[in-house]
């Protein structure tokens, strides 16, 4: 019972029982960068720059092929070129071709965090090429790119109860590794309760189309320094959940703050003490 | 950065008036639907009627393949069947798709002329609720969780897609979702004419709409989804629930239960067991997860992996059980 070779009835299993919907199917994807709808999201986000397909010499781009639920597809890049002042990653895009949003997120990213790695989750409306664009502080871009089988992240209702509601909205984690070294990147975990409705989806009382509302900036800085800030939209799963790293050279308050499409601001911070 | 159709769909559906108007056209075409497809001239006659055991008397059982649905099983794979009182016939879950409900219909042809009443889905998920056009001609109640129509309504969209890639489209086309015209809030009591049936509604647990019917006169309990055997448990309500909920099933004196998939059993409430034993370990595998700031990539490799040999269809559903355990999980303190 090898996972290539059920494909057919796989699909109706996971329809069945359970969704979000994860479909498989044989074909193979389209080139990446030939996709027409790349072609027409490239030119409105970076216009006529060169974006080079040695992404993964800077970044390794990680997701399920198939994921297991399209409306939580864990996305991970880890970096492979270290922050400095002379030579850093400034900025990451993540791109879902195919969502009704693409840009799922554009990371800002500084050289005295010591160490770019991102980590997050997404939705997926429909097979799609994953890209992440590579900015270096240089200008020059670059891409990495996977092709994700998942379809219907988008438009699943929020029938689980642990989506944000009204009662916890704008409730936040924000957690670390648990012994932060001096002048060492330290793994922080930011997470928010929020909805982060995309606008296509159903309330299940009302039975009326909700709204968007959704988280649209994020803003970590430790010791009052910019850390890492975000541009974000409804591609990103509810409850957004982010992972990143910044490096203390003191005692420190970790701050972040999260804007969402309503206006309401969020807040918390974490007092560090690394040794 | 956004082309117009994503600014369309946004304007679409940030316009109420025009989302009512988008759910009166879907309500309209399934009624449409399902008047079309009952007529039983059209599809009654071909299908022969679907196999049933009695589990009790007057309670009669088809068990469900442990497959995924295709074309050749009709989507026959959860447990279907009915109940006969003097004055009528209660189905619980029609089926995968309207030609199993066309061929349930024929199982209680079968065995009696009396009417079917009710229809009781136990949940929302496709297996259980696609054959309910079969029963139109009955007019019957269609009876379901409170929370029914609405997760009904929410997951129409792809259900429809996903049920034309697995049935094919013509099949798909009439196996239409027929929501509850009778919902249950906490406990309800249906009368079949000298033969009581309770149903209850439960907190979420395996979706947040789960039912389950108590026959009195034979003591024969049917859990829906809130009990599968030999096929790994499918998480798509709250896990946490789910347990709170098994411990209170447990309580329930039934001589025979009748899970959502799987066998029949007098074992009760010892068929609790299994299933309790999974999610417990999905459970503590996550906190445990959560507790070394794994990822959720993280914790779909090792979580629970030992229940492997135990559950048929094991790996098309256990890292998902487990990424929904963590999405739920990672806010419990």
């Amino acid at each position: 019972m090898k996972r290539q070779n059920r494909s057919g009835w796989l699909a109706y299993a996971v329809g069945m029982l359970l969704l979000p919907l994860t479909v498989l199917a044989a074909d193979p994807p389209p080139p990446p960068q030939a996709n027409p709808v790349w072609q027409k999201l490239r030119t409105g986000l970076f216009q006529n720059r060169p974006i080079s397909d040695n992404g993964n010499d800077l970044i390794e781009l990680v997701a399920p092929e198939r994921a297991e639920d399209a409306a939580v597809v864990p996305v991970s890049i880890k970096t492979r070129t270290a922050q400095t002042p002379e030579r850093y990653i400034k900025t990451i895009s993540v791109i879902l071709d195919n969502n009704p949003a693409p840009v799922a997120a554009v990371f800002h990213m500084t050289p005295e965090t010591g160490r770019a790695d991102i980590e997050t989750r997404v939705r997926v409306e429909q097979y799609t090429h994953l890209r992440a664009v590579v900015e270096m502080n240089d200008g020059s871009l670059s891409m990495s790119t996977v092709y994700l089988k998942a379809s219907g992240g988008c438009s699943t209702p929020a029938g689980k109860e642990s989506s944000g509601s009204a009662s916890n909205l704008g409730k936040m984690k924000l957690v670390i590794d648990d012994n932060p070294k001096m002048n060492q990147p330290v793994m922080a975990q930011l997470m928010i309760r929020h909805p982060n409705l995309s606008g296509l989806t159903m309330n299940q009382i009302t039975r009326l189309y909700e709204p968007p509302h959704y988280v649209r900036k994020i803003e970590v800085a430790y010791a009052g320094r910019p850390v890492m800030t975000a541009d974000v939209d409804f591609s990103i799963s509810e409850n957004p959940n982010f992972r990143f790293y910044f490096t203390p050279k003191a005692n420190g308050v970790l701050t972040a703050q999260v804007q969402d499409s309503d206006d309401l601001t969020f807040k918390t911070s974490l007092n560090v003490v690394p040794k | 950065m956004q082309d117009t159709s994503v600014v369309n769909a946004r304007q679409l559906m940030r316009n109420r008036a025009d989302s009512r108007i988008a759910l009166a056209r879907i309500a309209v075409a399934m009624v449409l639907l399902s008047i079309v497809c009952a007529s039983p001239s059209a599809a009654a006659v071909s299908v022969a009627p679907l196999t049933v055991n009695e589990a009790a008397t007057g309670v009669f059982v088809h068990v469900g393949l442990h497959a995924a649905a295709m074309p050749e099983n009709r989507g026959a794979i959860a447990n279907v069947g009915f109940i006969v009182g003097s004055r009528c016939v209660a189905v619980i879950d029609s089926g995968g798709s309207f030609d199993e409900g066309v061929a349930l219909r024929q199982a209680v042809a079968a065995r009696t002329p009396l009417p079917v009443c009710y229809v009781i889905n136990t949940h929302v998920h496709p297996d259980h609720v696609y054959g309910n056009a079969a029963f139109a001609a009955d007019k019957p109640h269609f009876v379901g969780h409170r929370n029914l129509a609405a997760s009904m309504q929410a997951r129409q969209g792809y259900y429809v897609a996903s049920a034309a890639r697995a049935l094919g489209v013509a099949q798909a086309a009439q196996s239409v979702l027929v929501p509850p015209d009778m919902a249950v809030d906490a406990m309800l009591v249906l009368d079949l004419g000298g033969r009581e049936l309770t149903v209850q509604a439960w907190p979420t647990s395996h979706t947040d709409n789960d039912i389950t019917v108590l026959d009195r006169q034979s003591g024969t309990f049917w859990t829906g989804d809130l009990l599968f055997r030999e096929r790994i448990p499918v998480i798509d309500g709250k896990l946490t629930g789910w347990l709170a909920t098994m411990e209170r099933l447990a309580a329930i004196p039934a001589a025979t239960v009748v899970p959502g998939h799987g066998a029949p059993t007098s074992d009760w409430p010892g068929a609790l067991a299994p299933q309790q034993r999974y999610l417990v370990a999905v459970r503590d595998g996550v906190r445990q997860s959560l507790k070394a700031r794994q990822t959720i990539g993280q914790a779909t490799a090792v979580v629970a992996t030992s229940e492997r040999d135990k559950w048929l269809l094991f790996d098309a559903f256990h890292a998902q059980n487990v990424t929904a355990a963590f999405t739920e999980l990672e806010w419990e303190d």
